[in-house]
């Protein structure tokens, strides 16, 4: 994992800042969606093998929440963008 | 050949020219009955007993790379049945009570120790949950003891009783715990199996499966195509890339594991030591080593290794728990790829497919599992039928309420 991240409200900051809450790809259901929406938004996970979206959190800045898409395999970061920006929420 | 003191004797005197390969490496076969995608401690446990106890030998065990290269030779040879809940705790006993025997059963000495394992406590909330857990450990005729501030210091007077804001107030302690040399868990595994007609095929690694009318028929390997009646997957960390190839979706993420192996030191840590403030476990190898690790680096990875902040936070926590710590120089450090599933226990069950099975969501606690996931696994694929001490680690758990918990943390697989 690259040691630097680059936040697009701080600029590169240590990794250590950064609090990992998981897989940005899934979609929060709607309330009244069928059990098996919820269960495979709640446990199941495409876990890939290469390029991967998280949500990050800025815990020790400015405290947004964060996109980062990276590679599972090679740790590289290719982007890093608020999770606002996108219109996204989860 | 058996191995004994009289066989190490003979060969001495014959110069140490009679020693044969452990296990062939066979070319593989049209066919076999079951084949087993993995060749970890886990895949070779179930190979094993798949043989021996249930007398299914037409059996082959596909490994991408060598036998060893895993998680098998990864971890930090643990082995413990502390657990709290009903699910975990008598898998994990018959899993310490089959390590008791092992060495025996498989003619391989694995130097199984059982120096005892201890949990520090740091607070009286945390000795009342130490508490409760030991008394569950009892309940289901596990040995758990519980141990003041005074009975550790004698153990373990290095420690940092008086850390100004972790003061160490006791310990819970499972004697029959202790640590067992993981590499002969792999070859004496990987040879027992051999022995009775298992095929170990190394770097071959598995790159589709084929299914006719529902079924699987068999796999397409890196060594040409292999044709079986049933296929058991014991993939770990690569559980999720196998899966995909029947369009299977897990409760799973991989994540990085480290651990890290200090220069040799004279004896100085006689037990499993765990520090109760943060993540930290250590124990001091034959070698004299200190093998020691922490917590998984916190993002999905396909790396067997990991990341610097989690190298300093383990040395941190490491240095807390025991100040002299500080002068050690650590030797090395390396990265496992961890099936961390959602709720920090693993699966073994049937699938979609009927003769498909699947082993996988150790997360970071497989190691010890290794001969109680093998005999449940071998028990699934033989019979068809769970094993009555591996029946609550079933796929469908999730959809159905019936999560197995421990640490109480939620569907987070980086926080278990």
């Amino acid at each position: 994992m690259a040691s630097l991240i680059a936040c697009p409200h701080c600029g590169p900051r240590p990794k250590e800042e950064f609090t990992v809450r998981g897989d940005a790809g899934i979609t929060r259901p709607a309330p009244d969606a069928r059990e098996d929406a919820w269960y495979a938004y709640v446990y199941l996970r495409d876990n890939p093998r290469g390029r991967h979206k998280e949500h990050w959190h800025h815990t020790s800045g400015c405290r947004r929440w964060l996109i980062v898409e990276r590679d599972t395999v090679t740790h590289a970061v290719y982007a890093v963008t608020d999770a606002a920006a996108q219109g996204e929420t989860a | 050949m058996r191995y004994s003191a009289f066989s190490v004797f003979l060969n001495a005197l014959r110069g140490n020219k009679g020693w044969n390969p452990a296990w062939r490496s066979p070319v593989p076969k049209n066919r076999y009955d079951v084949i087993i995608v993995g060749g970890g401690g886990h895949g070779l446990a179930t190979a094993y007993y798949l043989a021996k106890e249930f007398g299914v030998t037409n059996v082959a065990v596909l490994e991408k790379g060598y036998i060893g290269s895993g998680n098998v030779g990864r971890n930090t040879t643990i082995i413990r049945s502390n657990y709290l809940l009903q699910g975990n705790n008598p898998f994990y006993e018959l899993s310490m009570k089959l390590w008791e025997g092992l060495e025996q059963d498989f003619n391989f000495n694995a130097m199984v120790s059982q120096r005892g394992v201890l949990n520090l406590y740091h607070s009286d909330a945390q000795r009342d949950a130490y508490t409760r857990r030991g008394n569950a450990m009892r309940l289901h005729g596990v040995d758990a003891d519980l141990l003041d501030r005074n009975a550790v210091r004698q153990m373990l007077p290095f420690l940092d009783f008086d850390n100004a804001r972790f003061p160490i107030q006791g310990a819970l302690m499972q004697k029959r715990g202790g640590t067992v040399r993981h590499d002969a868990v792999a070859w004496g595994y990987a040879r027992g199996a051999d022995t009775r007609g298992v095929d170990i095929i190394q770097n071959c690694e598995v790159t589709g499966i084929r299914r006719e009318n529902g079924r699987v028929v068999g796999v397409d390997t890196s060594q040409g195509f292999i044709g079986c009646g049933k296929l058991a997957l014991a993939a770990a960390g690569n559980s999720t890339s196998v899966a995909d190839m029947v369009d299977m979706k897990l409760p799973i993420e991989s994540h990085v594991l480290q651990a890290f192996v200090s220069e040799g030191l004279k004896p100085f840590i006689d037990n499993v030591v765990t520090f109760g403030a943060g993540h930290f476990y250590v124990s001091q190898s034959d070698k004299g080593g200190l093998v020691f690790g922490g917590d998984i680096d916190g993002y999905n990875s396909y790396a067997q290794r990991g990341n610097l902040a989690t190298v300093e936070h383990v040395a941190e926590a490491g240095v807390a728990m025991i100040p002299a710590l500080s002068r050690v120089r650590v030797l090395r450090s390396w990265g496992g790829v961890m099936d961390m599933s959602m709720d920090g226990s693993p699966i073994i069950d049937r699938t979609h497919i009927d003769n498909l099975y699947l082993n996988a969501g150790w997360c970071y606690g497989g190691f010890k599992a290794t001969p109680a996931s093998g005999f449940c696994y071998a028990h699934l694929i033989a019979k068809n039928e769970p094993h009555e001490t591996g029946r609550a680690f079933r796929l469908d758990r999730f959809a159905r309420g019936r999560m197995i918990d421990e640490k109480g943390v939620g569907s987070q697989p980086n926080l278990h």
